[in-house]
């Protein structure tokens, strides 16, 4: 079952720490340790936790044309970034489908004065490297796929920033949300900080070269040790996500869900031209037919992806993610529905092993990031 | 990995402790381990329902999936455990005390030979898990 399925330089390491190894998009990786998923979530929100997400992908653009081209190729306006700042955004197909949504990084290149790595969902590695290549035709730009070569780690929770600090050459209390810093870990390890994660906590990610991952990670995890940082599986890692409600490629988002329906505005910037804007201008300006919400259950049960949702008796959408929230200590999910059924308060039933269980709107995010507080 | 001697098992990993002609019923540390945090029960079985062997009881969800729980053995449901529901977490920390699920007065008590020892459903929990 796992011979074909890649492992990260820390596969050991999880596996002498007890970590349950788990098939995630074609990588073998850790879904939980001996203390388990919620004790990881509430350590990752009351301290730090640390995440193996090398199976991630990583990619360079650089050229003369590279702003041009990544601007092109985007939802975000990447010529009003600064240097060092790393925005959210998707990859749209000409329709207003999702390609893939990614991290963009603005950093300096000593030939062209810019370049931009892009942070990018493992399952999509493939397509996505295909996707700019396909593009990448008119313009004077390098693609260059670095994940291999590229370790991802991410340090995240309310300590995270503090504890990193101490290891860094930089002063990261410098480094606000969104930016990056290019600096040295543990004396020798070059290292690129985002200020960015997955989880609603502060905190940083990652990127290395993979031949330092096991000293990066056994150096965070001894300087955390005395505040009882511990290392973080993909189960925690999709609660803690789900809360804040970032979206998850497959769930949330996919090539029939566009950006508008998804409420990914923060996103998008329709001022300018891309890939895909022409279809998601005119979907926002006659509102998208479905849109993505967020729900409690009011009776008894838990929702789960692909769970239809009824109104009436008839079917109106589907669970995209459903689970017990830890830190909210409530059964929520989100959901795909009509528009007229998105207000807040809205009343809608889930289907839960074939019985309609009543559930009801909620705002999103569950969980407000703690740097938007 | 705890398998208490004095109680049987199904391949599914369910226990039952034998108390007269009364079974009680859940699921083992094995199964709880296997399926991790777990965040809701629910009790699918009412007081006085007649239960045949292999029909399910309850419905476990942990962090990540839902799981059934079925009867070892065939009766009539005498007791239902309904502090569960509200405490889901006793599963995995007392899944042989605290997280009883059912209590069945048993109709065939002769199923009960065709249940795992402790030590056959310690060598298929070996094989599982191989």
């Amino acid at each position: 079952m796992t011979e074909n399925l890649k492992r990260t330089h820390l596969y050991q390491w999880h596996v002498d720490h007890g970590g349950r190894m788990v098939p995630f998009a074609g990588w073998e990786m850790p879904v939980q340790y001996p203390s388990g998923p919620i004790q990881e979530h509430h350590t990752t929100r009351q301290i730090a936790g640390l995440f193996d997400i090398d199976h991630m992908g990583q990619v360079e653009v650089r050229g003369p044309q590279a702003e041009a081209f990544v601007n092109q190729m985007v939802t975000w306006d990447v010529t009003q970034m600064k240097m060092l700042e790393a925005h959210y955004a998707i990859f749209c197909y000409a329709d207003g489908g999702c390609v893939d949504d990614l991290f963009i990084y603005k950093l300096p290149d000593p030939d062209d004065g810019v370049y931009y790595f892009l942070a990018i969902n493992a399952s999509n590695r493939q397509k996505d490297v295909a996707w700019l290549k396909a593009h990448a035709g008119a313009y004077d730009v390098t693609v260059k796929d670095i994940s291999d070569e590229t370790y991802m780690l991410a340090f995240q929770g309310p300590q995270a920033p503090a504890i990193l600090n101490r290891l860094v050459e930089a002063d990261l209390n410098q480094a606000a949300r969104f930016t990056a810093v290019q600096t040295t870990l543990l004396g020798d390890i070059p290292v690129l900080l985002g200020r960015t994660g997955y989880t609603g906590e502060d905190g940083f990610e990652l990127f290395l070269p993979a031949e330092k991952a096991l000293k990066a990670w056994e150096g965070i995890l001894k300087a955390g040790e005395a505040e009882g940082v511990k290392p973080i599986g993909l189960a925690a890692r999709d609660s803690l996500r789900f809360e804040a409600c970032m979206p998850l490629y497959g769930h949330e988002i996919d090539a029939q869900t566009s950006p508008i329906e998804a409420r990914l505005g923060f996103a998008l910037n329709l001022d300018k031209d891309f890939y895909g804007r022409d279809a998601l201008l005119k979907q926002k300006l006659e509102g998208p037919a479905k849109v993505l919400v967020g729900f409690e259950m009011v009776e008894r049960g838990v929702a789960r992806e692909h769970y239809p949702v009824f109104k009436d008796g008839q079917q109106i959408g589907h669970v995209t993610s459903g689970m017990f929230a830890p830190t909210l200590d409530r059964y929520l999910g989100m959901a795909y529905v009509p528009a007229e059924f998105a207000a807040i308060g809205s009343e809608i039933d889930i289907l839960i092993r074939n019985k309609p269980i009543k559930a009801r709107v909620i705002k999103r995010p569950f969980y407000v990031p703690a740097y938007r507080r | 990995m705890n398998i208490p001697s004095d109680l049987k098992y199904t391949p599914n990993d369910e226990w039952i402790r034998v108390e007269g002609n009364t079974g009680v019923v859940g699921i083992t540390d094995f199964a709880q381990d296997q399926l991790s945090d777990i965040v809701y029960v629910e009790i699918v079985v009412s007081v006085g329902d007649m239960v045949n062997k292999g029909d399910a009881c309850a419905t476990l969800e942990s962090v990540k999936a839902a799981a059934d729980v079925y009867m070892p053995v065939s009766g009539k449901i005498i007791a239902i455990n309904e502090a569960l529901p509200d405490t889901p977490e006793v599963v995995n920390s007392d899944p042989y005390g605290n997280a009883w699920m059912v209590k069945v007065e048993m109709s065939n008590p002769g199923e009960l030979n065709d249940l795992l020892d402790a030590a056959a459903y310690e060598k298929h929990v070996q094989e599982k898990s191989g």
